[in-house]
């Protein structure tokens, strides 16, 4: 359909600034086909060594402990606590609730704070283990 | 772009009336990965070692094999779902999404076939020589 320039477009459409919301939003993307890629692809491997054999598994568990390993791993672990968070959070706008301005800032960022700390958890609790 | 008028649907471009399934087997298996992920990184921070032998041995328990092998299906599953929206938002050539979809299934069902004959032989055989 032909557009004539001389008409107003929607002001909305152009102004507007970054918001947690928004990085939330972007984030469950990146995350999600992060964790469908890189780490469902890893976890195929890892099982796919395990039923291969010794040999195969020692190969997976070097490449998984090398410094880029362990740097996939953490990363995958945050992606999946991140996805895990704001996809809770999902499921509370499914509900049609947490829609306010203040109530839907507070718990995007919460959803980093706790994937940050549940990251934090879980690799404190890996490295200096079984002490708590 | 059609508007779900049969002529629409044919071509592939009008409502294939699968959203709302689509939709909600995207949070059922939401639910199905939350649970069984979690029991995943739980149980392996809690085996004595992530050597071949504990995990062949802990794989081959019927009561992990199982669920492991359903954390595959939702997981691939769940992520068929998400990916699929994801190349229907940013791949806008009509061919190129239709092949991007196709190797999307290729993957989902091939991945989870993989994973679960892994567990399969590993809880029917045992630890390889």
């Amino acid at each position: 359909m032909a557009r004539t320039t001389s008409r107003p477009l929607s002001p909305h459409l152009t102004i507007w600034k970054w918001g947690p919301h928004m990085a939330v939003s972007i984030m469950h993307r990146v995350t999600g086909n992060g964790l469908a890629t890189v780490g469902a692809l890893g976890l195929v491997w890892w099982l796919m060594a395990a039923a291969i054999g010794p040999e195969a598994y020692a190969t997976f568990v070097r490449c998984a402990t090398s410094p880029i390993g362990y740097l996939v791993m953490v990363g995958l672990s945050w992606f999946f606590f991140q996805h895990l968070c704001s996809g809770l959070r999902h499921f509370v706008l499914d509900m049609g609730a947490g829609y306010e301005l203040r109530t839907n800032k507070s718990w995007s960022i919460a959803t980093f704070i706790m994937s940050a700390l549940l990251t934090i958890l879980f690799w404190s609790y890996i490295f200096f283990g079984k002490a708590f | 772009m059609g508007t779900g008028t049969g002529i629409g649907r044919v071509r592939g471009l009008g409502s294939a009336k699968h959203g709302a399934h689509h939709w909600l087997a995207q949070r059922y298996t939401a639910v199905g990965n939350l649970l069984l992920v979690l029991w995943l990184l739980f149980s392996l921070i809690s085996l004595p070692g992530l050597d071949y032998e504990s995990v062949v041995g802990w794989i081959a328990n019927p009561l992990v094999a199982v669920p492991m092998m359903l954390m595959l299906v939702s997981i691939f599953y769940h992520l068929r779902l998400g990916m699929q929206v994801m190349l229907e938002d940013y791949v806008h050539d009509k061919g190129l999404s239709f092949l991007s979809v196709l190797l999307l299934n290729f993957y989902a069902i091939g991945g989870a076939a993989a994973g679960i004959f892994a567990i399969a032989k590993i809880a029917f055989t045992g630890a390889a020589d």
